[in-house]
Formats: structure tokens, C-alpha cells, sequence
């Protein structure tokens, strides 16, 4: 089978539509189009509706109790500043401390940040070389003025699953809420937010074959009842928590991506994870010098994340174009620093500089993998014969020894 | 962001890639930039007895950008006076491969590249003289 190019094995930044889930969403936009908070005609009706049946799709992919746990916002960024924002001027008499780590989304570490600076006091929790929570230092670091932890589910560059069963079992036996943004692992590893007494999860549909532009916040409505302060006035859609005209279309959308993961994911995600490993073993058979961020173990199905030394992240995604990837080289960001998740491993800024993101999904072929893995092999060889430390390494110069000239 | 077109193609066809001998005293050699910092380049020189650049020859760890500019650099001095060489400023090859404002730092690289390996050069022939 021919493969189209570009090859896009960025499915972390985001999924393409599934075809079912468009088909799904057209009448909504069309004949359909009614308003969900009107509620004196059946324009209107039949968007509601349709908004309850997502609602419960929803609701039973995430294991809630009800559908009325569901919030629907405009993406996981804005569910996130709701959850934290929310809880903390909820409780504000109550603590000022929240618990999370270093390499949550920013969406979360700047939330946070904002908080410091109206007075809250913010841990961030270091985390192992691969990448994981040690939920030990969640129970140490909980103080009676905590009101809120919030751990990410999967990372979404180097794949780390957390354990968050462990952690929502101190965090319940403390009294202490607990967010996740649950963003790159909802449907694609194991999440149940009843089993894990988690009281809130970020959750969004282009992560999982459905629109952009909807999310979900999941907040606990019982055993505890979670209050929010919300961050948006207006008509006090979504039960007062979230004012704004629902995104009917996109959240029928959401609902059938739901509805779609919790009969096949099972299966996607162990196909996904044979396609994975045929691409890390094509590779690192092929290549020496490459090294696997993240665990092993506790990983993203979807997810490689490969640092390949004396090669320049951005300088290999360059050569190999015909490969939609991201990398965290900081060449690729305005700030010129390398990832600051794959810092916190501590892994060293030279092998930050080198690492390249695959993310594998529902629509990825072995001839692609196949692809990809010769394309990468051949250029990286190419790289490496230009690469002055390549050639350092080869004649036994320790690189780490080198009075190097930063500019 | 997108390249520009030259920056492609100096990434995908580097001119002057290759070492020449470090020992060689008609040979200079320049080492700038850190690995820390993801980008390091190598460029080497090699003056006849009249002054003029001979050849010239690069390594390069960066991105797309570093490469090319390090290849444009090579390209430059071949066939140039060492003093021509070293008149090459940063923003003639920021000009020539229209680079944006967050790639200027590889075209700085790259002019220092060249005068680092001036200075060996010019060392090395000190020391000769001595």
C-alpha cells in the first residue's frame, strides 16, 4: 500500500476526526442547530438532548457516577483552570496549599503560578528519572493547609502513566482533593475516576478522534460533593459552573469519540503498542546511541520518545520532513530552552536537544512505522557524519571534558 | 515556522562537509558554540602561502538553520583572503538565508566559527615564526 505523505506521528499534539464521529456531528450543525438552554421548543429540545446523550458517553468512559459530573468547556486548558482556580477560591478559607509536579502541562504549572502570586502556596513535586510520582511524597508533602492536588494522568511528551490509584487513596485518606489532567491517557490507558478516587479530570475531545475546540472538566458530585468558584459569569450554563452556549456539534462529537474508545480502545491500544515497539526495535537495532525517555513500563501506548546523542533535535526533524513529529529541542520553542519535561528527568541538555516525539495512533500503519524507521536510521547516519561531536565521541573524546565556548 | 528556501537546501546538500588535518600547521581550526546549548560547529581552514583560503570544510551539530549557515560560511571563504574572511559578518548570512529573528544566534555561530579558526591559524604560523 502506497503511504501519503507526510506521515503525521504527532498524535499527542492532536487526532484527526474520526469519519464515524463527523458523521455523527453534521446534523448538528444543519437542521439540528437548536440552542441546548432553549428550552421552549424542540429546536432546542433535540440539542439538549443530543448534549445529555454525549453527556453520558462521557460520563461512562471517565467510570462517574452521573452524567451530571460532566461540565463541557471549550478544551482540557480552560477544564484545568476551572478545577484549580475553582477549588481554590472555593475553599479559600479553608488552605492555601496545592500539590502538583514538575512536568505537568503548563496549563496546569501556570495556573499555579498565577495562584502564587495571589498568596497560595504551591509544591511541585519532583519526579524519578523515568519520569513517575512517588506517591510517598505526596503523603509528605500534604500540610492541614492543602486543599488540592493535581498530578497529570499520562505526560504528553514522554508518555509517563502516574500512579494515580495510589495516590487518590492518600489523597481520599486525607481529606484532599485531587485534579488530573487526564488529557493524553482518557481512553487510551487504564482510568477510572471512581476506582481512583479522583475528584476532578481534564479531559478533551481531539485527543481522541473528535473535535477541537471541546473539553470536559469531571468534577465529583458525590463522597465529596466538589465546589467550584466558576470562572466565567454569564447565563450559568452547565449548572452554573461554565456560562457560555454549548458547543452542541462538537460535544455530540465528543460523545461518539467516547462512545467509540470504550468498544474498541482496548484492542487500539494494544495495536498501537505492537506498532510502537516494531518502531523502537526497527530503530535502536539499527542505531547506537539512542536513548528512551520516560519509562518503560508505565508508558503511553502510543508513545516514543527517543533522544539519538550527537544529533540535533530540530536539525533531524528537518531531514526528516516527511514525518510530522515534535521535538524538545529548543530550537523548536521561542524560548530557546530544551524541554523542561524531559530537564526534570534529568536527562542533560545535550540529549534534550537530541530527543524527537513519535506519537502513534488509531490511524497509524506498519508501512508507515516501516517508513519512518529506515527514514530515521538513514538520516540520522547522515547527521551523524556531520556532526562534529559524533566524531569527537568516535575518537574517544570525552565530550563532558571539552572547555566548551557558550554563546 | 518554515525555512526559507536556501537554509533547505544548504541543510539538504551541504557543501564542504568534512575534516581536514588538525595538525597540519597550514590548517586552522575553530570549535564554537556547546552541546548544552544544541549547537556546536567545527570549521576548518586551509591557507596557502599567499594568504588565500584554500579550502575549507565544516561539522556541524544544530538544526536545519546552524547546518546551513555553516555551509554558506565554508562556501564564503573558499577562494577569499583571510582578512576578506574575516570581514564576513553575521548579518550577510542572515541576509543571504533570510533567517528569523530566533535563528540569528546561528549565523552569530557561524562568524565565529570563522574567526576562530582565523586565530588558530594565525597562531599556529606565530609560533612557527618564533
Amino acid at each position: 500500500m502506497a503511504i501519503r505523505l507526510p506521515v503525521f506521528m504527532d498524535y499527542h499534539s492532536t487526532t484527526p476526526v474520526d469519519p464515524r464521529v463527523l458523521e455523527e456531528m453534521l446534523p448538528y450543525f444543519t437542521e439540528k442547530f437548536g440552542n441546548a438552554a432553549s428550552r421552549s421548543h424542540a429546536f432546542g429540545w433535540t440539542a439538549e438532548e443530543a448534549v445529555e446523550y454525549a453527556r453520558e458517553r462521557i460520563a461512562k468512559l471517565l467510570g462517574a457516577q452521573s452524567e451530571k459530573e460532566i461540565v463541557f468547556t471549550s478544551g482540557s486548558t480552560e477544564s484545568t483552570n476551572l478545577a484549580i482556580k475553582g477549588v481554590a477560591e472555593f475553599y479559600r478559607d479553608k488552605g492555601n496549599h496545592i500539590i502538583t509536579t514538575v512536568l505537568e502541562h503548563k496549563s496546569v504549572l501556570d495556573t499555579c503560578k498565577r495562584l502564587e502570586k495571589d498568596g497560595f502556596s504551591i509544591t511541585y513535586l519532583p519526579v524519578s528519572k523515568e519520569g513517575l510520582v512517588d506517591p510517598d511524597d505526596v503523603r509528605k508533602a500534604i500540610t492541614n493547609q492543602t486543599l488540592l492536588v493535581s498530578i497529570m494522568l499520562a505526560n504528553n511528551e514522554i508518555g509517563t502513566v502516574q500512579p494515580l490509584e495510589a495516590i487518590g487513596k492518600i489523597t481520599r485518606e486525607r481529606g484532599v482533593l485531587l485534579h488530573t489532567d487526564a488529557v493524553q491517557g482518557f481512553g487510551k490507558v487504564d482510568f477510572d475516576v471512581q476506582r481512583m478516587n479522583v475528584d476532578l479530570a481534564s479531559i478533551t475531545a481531539h485527543k481522541l478522534y473528535g473535535p477541537k475546540g471541546v473539553g470536559a472538566l469531571y468534577v465529583r458530585r458525590n463522597k465529596p460533593r466538589v465546589r467550584l468558584v466558576a470562572q466565567i459569569d454569564g447565563g450559568g450554563h452547565e449548572r452554573g459552573n461554565r456560562s457560555g452556549t454549548l458547543n452542541v456539534p462538537a460535544i455530540v462529537g465528543f460523545g461518539k469519540a467516547c462512545d467509540i474508545m470504550a468498544t474498541e480502545g482496548k484492542a487500539e491500544s494494544s495495536k498501537i503498542l505492537t506498532l510502537r515497539e516494531r518502531l523502537r526495535l526497527k530503530i535502536t537495532s539499527q542505531l547506537n546511541e539512542v536513548y528512551l525517555n520516560g519509562s518503560f513500563e508505565h508508558r503511553l501506548p502510543g508513545n516514543l520518545n527517543l533522544s539519538f546523542n550527537f544529533v540535533e533535535g530540530e536539525g533531524l526533524m528537518m531531514a526528516i520532513k516527511d514525518v510530522a513529529v515534535s521535538s524538545g529541542s529548543a530550537c523548536t520553542s521561542a524560548s530557546l530552552e530544551p524541554s523542561y519535561v524531559l530537564r526534570a528527568l534529568g536527562v542533560g541538555d545535550e540529549l534534550a536537544h537530541s530527543s524527537i516525539r513519535f506519537g502513534l495512533g488509531r490511524f497509524t500503519t506498519e508501512e508507515e512505522v516501516d517508513f519512518v524507521a529506515n527514514l530515521v536510521v538513514n538520516k540520522v547516519d547522515k547527521l551523524r557524519e556531520m556532526s562534529p561531536l559524533w566524531e569527537m565521541h568516535r575518537e574517544g573524546i570525552d565530550l563532558k571534558s571539552v572547555a566548551w565556548v557558550a554563546h | 515556522m518554515a525555512y526559507s528556501e536556501k537554509v533547505i537546501e544548504h541543510a539538504e546538500n551541504p557543501r564542504n562537509v568534512g575534516t581536514l588535518d588538525k595538525n597540519d600547521p597550514n590548517v586552522g581550526t575553530g570549535l564554537v558554540g556547546a552541546p548544552a546549548c544544541g549547537d556546536v560547529m567545527r570549521l576548518q581552514i586551509k591557507v596557502g602561502e599567499d594568504g588565500v583560503i584554500e579550502d575549507a570544510k565544516f561539522k556541524t551539530f544544530g538544526c536545519g538553520s546552524a547546518i546551513a549557515s555553516s555551509s554558506l560560511a565554508t562556501e564564503w571563504i573558499k577562494g577569499k583572503t583571510i582578512d576578506e574572511a574575516e570581514a564576513i559578518k553575521n548579518v550577510d548570512i542572515v541576509n543571504e538565508l533570510n533567517l528569523p529573528p530566533v535563528k540569528i544566534h546561528c549565523s552569530v555561530l557561524a562568524e565565529d566559527a570563522i574567526k576562530s579558526a582565523i586565530a588558530d591559524y594565525r597562531k599556529k604560523k606565530e609560533q612557527k615564526n618564533l
